[in-house]
């Protein structure tokens, strides 16, 4: 016998009041864990994605749009720009780099991106097995679509028409997959990777078949004699200097537009931040009504248990023991509170993970722990012993003969 | 053994009580008999440590209990006093056995071995598991007197032990609470109204004789 075993004894004997004294404040904490875990990893996966992006260029709309459509592959695309326009942008002084984005189709809901090989490079990808794309309907498939549709080298599949899945098949031509990539982290995870050739020819009426064989642009804009139109284009700053003046240069032509992924994405968090900040309101709420409950289940049951605490002290318990006694229900009330909270928090991440593998939340992980989750722990533990304080002193203060000529 | 000398007591707005002086010794029985409000069962909490005379000391085994400051009086009690109530008073949460374990634990002692053999005596035995709401009421009460036991204390106090017992209960409680002070050689006093206790110990003052 201890006097941990004994407060929980007590717990165990009250087990209806005990469990929705854990629950209610497990819930509190569970929501603020998957916060927690959400917020930590979606900011980290969204700077990870944006890495070496200074500005996106495509065509006029909005420019949250664009950036989610271009950097993270999760709106729709605002339109195509003509390729003359966007090779007429990349020449300017104040850019380093450009890669050329063609989007339109996909496979399964898998996004088909045509570009070339800078691409890989931005991400610095590393191939489980193949190469990349040299031919037309070559392309390289990110971890996941390889996972998910049990695709591997030589696998041919048919594009759709659209981003997202359910549209009309492009029957003319099969993709031929030249190589996977190991997991990255990251969104080319769910990408389907190709030249822009690609794009451009599954959508042309006609086929000259002496295209087919020759080889594609593995950097810069490829060659065409026709007018070819692309999505975006992706760049890379000079100097600190474009951050001020290319944006500007670029908005000011009439249909071309330029968006910053770093300064969207900041905008983008600000409006969720009002959401988040509700919910984690609500989570603190709940969390302050649990205390309560513990304060107020510890303080009813004390009138009952009088008795027995005047009957403790005279078999040899002290004061000090008594209030430890009940300091320790509170505790142990709200250290179980607190694992079941996170318990909860990452299996509903982990619930929500498995049922939505495309788009935002794709890639997100359950199994992560983060060093807040052990401060939700010690915040716990703390309402534990601010909600037993009171009772416990009631306790300590017990008068034992007056209590036992009741 | 025990000494008790020119104990003071009154509650407020009461007349004080008329407390007798105690000497006993180890083995000896007590029976304290008095009238309800006579303050029998205050003289009870003042032996038994858990109520401070407004003066006088109470002397056991050489200790001014009096004398001791909190933690160390509990400690004390918890030591060498076994107090058992006229109601049982079994911690509701725990079961039998951990009842009498508890008692170990608040004054660091182990005496499994005495717990159980008390157990056997008491015929108890086969309740060890079980929760106070299974027990009948002489059930519960020889629980209790085993707890009181359980620490191997140098003085036993009961307070109407048999009150709300029926005879038979009555007189097995009673031979029970004797044969186990004189095994552990320890003063037994009672404190009773009941006139069925009367027989049983021969040694016995009256109290409630109020001050002019």
């Amino acid at each position: 016998m201890n006097l941990l075993k004994l407060s929980w004894k007590y717990l165990v004997a009250k087990p209806l009041n005990t469990t929705l004294n854990i629950l209610l404040l497990a819930l509190g904490l569970a929501i603020i864990t998957v916060l927690l875990l959400m917020q930590d990893q979606f900011e980290n996966k969204m700077s990870k994605d944006a890495v070496g992006i200074d500005l996106v260029v495509g065509a006029k709309g909005s420019p949250l749009q664009l950036v989610l459509s271009s950097v993270y592959h999760i709106d729709f695309p605002t339109g195509n720009i003509d390729m003359e326009e966007a090779i007429g942008v990349s020449k300017n002084r104040l850019i380093k780099n450009t890669i050329p984005l063609g989007m339109g189709d996909n496979y399964q809901g898998f996004r088909i991106v045509g570009t070339n090989h800078d691409y890989l490079d931005l991400y610095d990808v590393s191939f489980a097995s193949g190469s990349p794309w040299n031919l037309p309907f070559e392309v390289v498939i990110g971890h996941d679509v390889a996972a998910k549709l049990g695709l591997k080298v030589g696998d041919a599949f048919v594009g759709s028409h659209g981003i997202s899945s359910a549209s009309h098949d492009h029957d003319e031509h099969d993709y031929v997959i030249s190589g996977v990539l190991e997991k990255q982290g990251i969104v080319v995870d769910q990408l389907i990777l190709t030249s822009i050739e690609s794009v451009w020819y599954t959508h042309d009426e006609e086929h000259d078949h002496a295209l087919m064989e020759k080889a594609v642009a593995t950097t810069g804009f490829p060659e065409t004699t026709e007018p070819r139109e692309i999505t975006s284009l992706l760049v890379q700053y000079r100097n600190p200097i474009a951050a001020v003046q290319l944006p500007r240069f670029i908005n000011s032509r009439s249909s071309l537009q330029a968006a910053s992924p770093s300064f969207e994405i900041s905008r983008l968090f600000e409006l969720l931040g009002i959401g988040v900040t509700l919910v984690q309101g609500l989570a603190v709420i709940i969390i302050v009504i649990s205390g309560l409950g513990i304060f107020i289940a510890l303080y009813n049951s004390l009138k009952e248990r009088k008795y027995d605490l005047a009957v403790m002290r005279t078999i040899g318990a002290s004061k000090g023991q008594l209030f430890r006694h009940i300091l320790l229900e509170g505790v142990l009330l709200t250290f179980l509170g607190a694992l079941v909270g996170l318990l909860i928090g990452h299996l509903f991440l982990l619930i929500l993970v498995l049922n939505y593998d495309q788009g935002a939340i794709a890639g997100l992980r359950a199994d992560v722990f983060l060093v807040e989750e052990l401060y939700l722990v010690f915040f716990a533990v703390l309402i534990g012993v601010l909600a037993s304080l009171l009772p416990a002193w009631n306790a300590y203060r017990t008068d034992i003969a007056k209590q036992l000529t009741k | 053994m025990l000494l008790a000398k020119s104990i003071y007591f009154k509650y407020e707005k009461l007349l004080p009580f008329n407390l007798p002086e105690l000497d006993l010794n180890p083995c000896d029985e007590l029976l304290i008999l008095g009238k309800s409000g006579s303050g029998k069962t205050t003289l009870l909490h003042i032996l038994g440590g858990l109520l401070k005379p407004q003066s006088g000391k109470v002397v056991i085994d050489g200790t001014d209990i009096y004398s001791l400051r909190g933690n160390a009086l509990d400690k004390f009690r918890g030591q060498n006093i076994g107090i058992i109530f006229q109601k049982p008073h079994i911690l509701s949460a725990l079961t039998v056995m951990e009842n009498l374990q508890i008692a170990n634990f608040f004054v660091g002692k182990n005496t499994q071995n005495t717990i159980e053999i008390n157990l056997e005596e008491l015929g108890i035995a086969d309740k060890k598991s079980a929760k106070l709401d299974t027990l009948s009421e002489g059930e519960a009460q020889r629980v209790s007197i085993a707890r009181a036991l359980a620490n191997e204390p140098k003085v036993i106090l009961a307070d109407e032990p048999t009150a709300s017992l029926d005879d038979e209960n009555a007189e097995k409680v009673i031979r029970l609470l004797k044969a186990q002070a004189k095994r552990l050689q320890a003063i037994l006093i009672v404190v009773t109204h009941d006139q069925r206790v009367k027989n049983h110990i021969a040694n016995q003052v009256t109290i409630g004789e109020v001050y002019r």
